[in-house]
């Protein structure tokens, strides 16, 4: 089996969607108590075989916990964790086919990198030369060869992170635990580093679970993204779903960038809501139907990327667009962010990609700038 | 500004080290002394090193306390290290507060009174006083600094690493094994020097705990100056002086030895790419 063939059957892997599909692991109602501080809320999730899956939250939500409950060193103070069926909430970690990399990769000071890759083997009591070649195809991975006899106090950080997942890697557990995995590498080494893990989890046709709290990372890595708030799943779903389509203002404000403008529903139906906000003389028209009903207080959502600015006023101006004054401009290099100031005193931002090399941009500080966007670019959301 | 020591750190130093290591230099000096009297110098002569090697009272005794000491630091650094273990380890349990203040007390308490308890002890349980309640007694004392010198390394000590060591399929007392003491070794050897030594120049506690046959050297050097201080006394107290300033130094040179290397380890490894 080739590389090759993987694309394709990535690109229809949605095992969350069949109705038919054993869960690998799966969180039952799980509540995690420290004495009073409730960390795990009522928790339930199903993950599936060969997914790459995400819990992605502020510090402090609860993801540690919940990834350390998988891994067998807390115990659920209610409900049950399922792996392959079985209830293993109460099995020691040592019996657990789970494998973790720690935040602080935890490699053993006292053992160069071949023997910190072949401890847990020597756990099982694999022959010796078994595990010497295991442990080599481990470092080509890696591609860690030449350092086979170094400690790892004489390794750098990134070198160190790839004995660590090699050494998490070598016993080819069932599921692969990985806790802020990358939280101690510069960005660039981060970045390589994300599509590293996906492109290994690929070929290795393993089930990993990540813990971060980079939103970027997330959805680089993961084929779902669980959000987590205070010890609670908010939307487990798609990268793509979770940012274009967020369950709540908590999601939307917590993945990238968004504007969210306070209103209320002014008609519903046929796929399509009216919105209207009093105090901004805003009306949106957005094509989704929406459960809340009509008159109740709402948010709409819109990213800034999908904010189109301009001087000369859209077709339409009655619905879907709104007048400003360029307030601020946020240079990035590849786009630049217009922070347009309303006329209710509200900032709307929105993105152009730099597409010329001006210096000087054709829209400037104090500009009057129309905004526009097509009813497919916004969304409504109750709380 | 002028760089270097003022003349009043000069001073301050040298009279410090004056004051600390004269008298044991003239001691020294004078174990070398030709003349049987101690404080008049007839020339330079190794033959009280000869003396003390035919003293056989005298070297039953360095017998004796060398056993005492090997034995108690032994002992005293495996229970010294389980207390130390399970004072940081486990959670909190009731008592756990007044266990580790109490782990303490011994090394604050007078030598007087701590002997005083351990006899009015071997007496009540009908123990008879000799060389096996001295180690006895010298493992009680000196567990305590084995006990807070292992624990201010394990306070140190990433959990991860057990974790880690669990996670790969071993089981606790392995990973206790495999991996805590390789890595708080160094500490446990360090808490071992200290018993050895602090066993080694016991007087107090030992003269409370001994009986007949039971004499270590610290109590025959006591009862032989209070009839005169003879060169053999010194001859022997410069062995001592030689055997515990060799440990110190061996101790503190791989320590500091290792300190080096890791350090350099660590900044070629930061200039890798
Ligand atoms: N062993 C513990 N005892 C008490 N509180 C804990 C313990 N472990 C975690 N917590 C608390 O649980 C909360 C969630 O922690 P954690 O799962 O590490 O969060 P995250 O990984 O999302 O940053 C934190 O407020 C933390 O203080
Ligand atoms: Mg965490």
């Amino acid at each position: 089996m080739g590389q090759k063939t993987l694309g394709p059957v990535r690109r229809s892997f949605a095992p969350w969607l069949d109705p038919q599909a054993k869960p690998l692991i799966r969180f039952e109602n799980v509540t995690k108590r420290f004495g009073d501080f409730v960390a795990v809320d009522d928790l339930s999730i199903d993950i599936y075989e060969r997914e790459f899956f995400a819990l992605l939250g502020p510090s402090g939500c609860g993801k540690t916990t919940l990834l350390r409950m998988l891994a067998g060193f807390e115990t659920p103070t209610e409900g049950r964790i399922l792996l392959d069926g079985k209830d293993v909430s109460r099995v020691p970690p040592y019996r657990r086919p789970v494998n973790m990399m720690f935040q602080s990769y935890a490699l053993f000071p006292h053992m160069s990198v071949e023997a910190n890759i072949a401890f847990g083997l020597k756990q099982d009591g694999m022959p010796k030369a078994d595990i010497a070649a295991r442990v080599e195809e481990m470092l080509k991975l890696v591609k860690l060869e030449q350092f086979a006899k170094r400690r790892p106090h004489q390794l750098s950080g990134g070198q160190r992170q790839r004995v660590a997942l090699a050494r998490s890697l070598a016993k080819r557990p069932r599921v692969l635990l990985l806790d802020e995995p990358l939280g101690a590498l510069d960005k660039k080494l981060r970045e390589a580093t994300q599509f590293e893990l996906t492109d290994l989890q690929q070929e290795l046709g393993m089930t990993f679970v990540i813990v971060t709290h980079d939103q970027e990372e997330a959805m680089t890595v993961a084929d779902r993204i669980a959000v987590m708030d205070h010890g609670k799943m908010v939307q487990v779903a798609t990268p793509s779903e979770i940012y274009e389509q967020p369950a709540s203002r908590y999601v939307a404000d917590f993945i990238g960038d968004i504007n969210m403008i306070e209103g209320r529903i002014e008609a519903s139906g046929e796929g399509r809501t009216r919105f209207r906000s009093e105090a901004l003389g805003l009306t949106a028209d957005v094509l989704d139907a929406t459960p809340i009903g009509v008159g109740e207080t709402s948010w709409l959502a819109i990213r800034p990327e999908k904010v189109s600015v301009s001087h000369e006023p859209p077709a339409d101006t009655s619905v879907n667009a709104v007048e400003g004054e360029v307030w601020d401009i946020g240079y990035l290099g590849d786009v630049s962010i217009y922070h347009v100031r309303l006329a209710g005193g509200k900032t709307i931002k929105a993105t152009r990609a730099n597409v010329t090399r001006l210096i000087e941009r054709p829209i400037t500080w104090d500009d009057k700038v129309w905004l526009s966007w097509s009813p497919d670019a916004a969304l409504v959301l109750a709380a | 500004m002028r760089k270097g020591p003022s003349w009043f750190n000069v001073v301050s130093i040298t009279l410090g080290f004056v004051f600390l290591y004269l008298p044991i230099l003239l001691l020294v000096v004078y174990s070398f002394n030709e003349s049987r009297l101690v404080t008049v110098w007839a020339g330079f002569s190794t033959k009280w090193y000869g003396e003390m090697l035919r003293n056989q009272a005298l070297m039953d005794a360095a017998w004796v306390t060398v056993r005492v000491a090997l034995l108690s630091a032994s002992v005293a650094t495996v229970l010294g290290t389980l207390g130390a273990v399970t004072l940081t380890r486990f959670g909190r349990f009731p008592g756990r507060t007044m266990f580790s203040g109490m782990i303490y007390a011994p090394l604050v308490m007078p030598d007087v009174i701590l002997g005083l308890s351990l006899l009015l002890m071997f007496v009540a349980v009908g123990l008879d006083r000799g060389f096996w309640t001295v180690v006895l007694a010298h493992t009680t004392f000196t567990m305590c600094y084995v006990a807070v010198v292992v624990q201010s390394r394990l306070v140190a000590f990433d959990r991860d690493l057990e974790e880690a060591a669990m996670d790969l399929g071993c089981p606790p007392m392995k990973t206790f094994f495999l991996i805590t003491l390789p890595i708080i070794l160094p500490a446990v050897v360090a808490g071992w020097m200290l018993a050895f030594t602090l066993s080694l120049d016991d007087l107090v506690i030992a003269s409370f705990a001994t009986g007949p046959g039971a004499t270590t050297l610290p109590m025959k050097i006591y009862s032989q100056v209070r009839l005169g201080v003879t060169p053999e006394i010194n001859a022997v107290s410069t062995v001592l002086i030689v055997i515990v300033t060799i440990g110190v130094i061996i101790a503190s040179v791989t320590t500091k030895r290792q300190e080096v290397a890791r350090q350099k380890a660590e900044r070629m490894a930061a200039a890798a790419p």
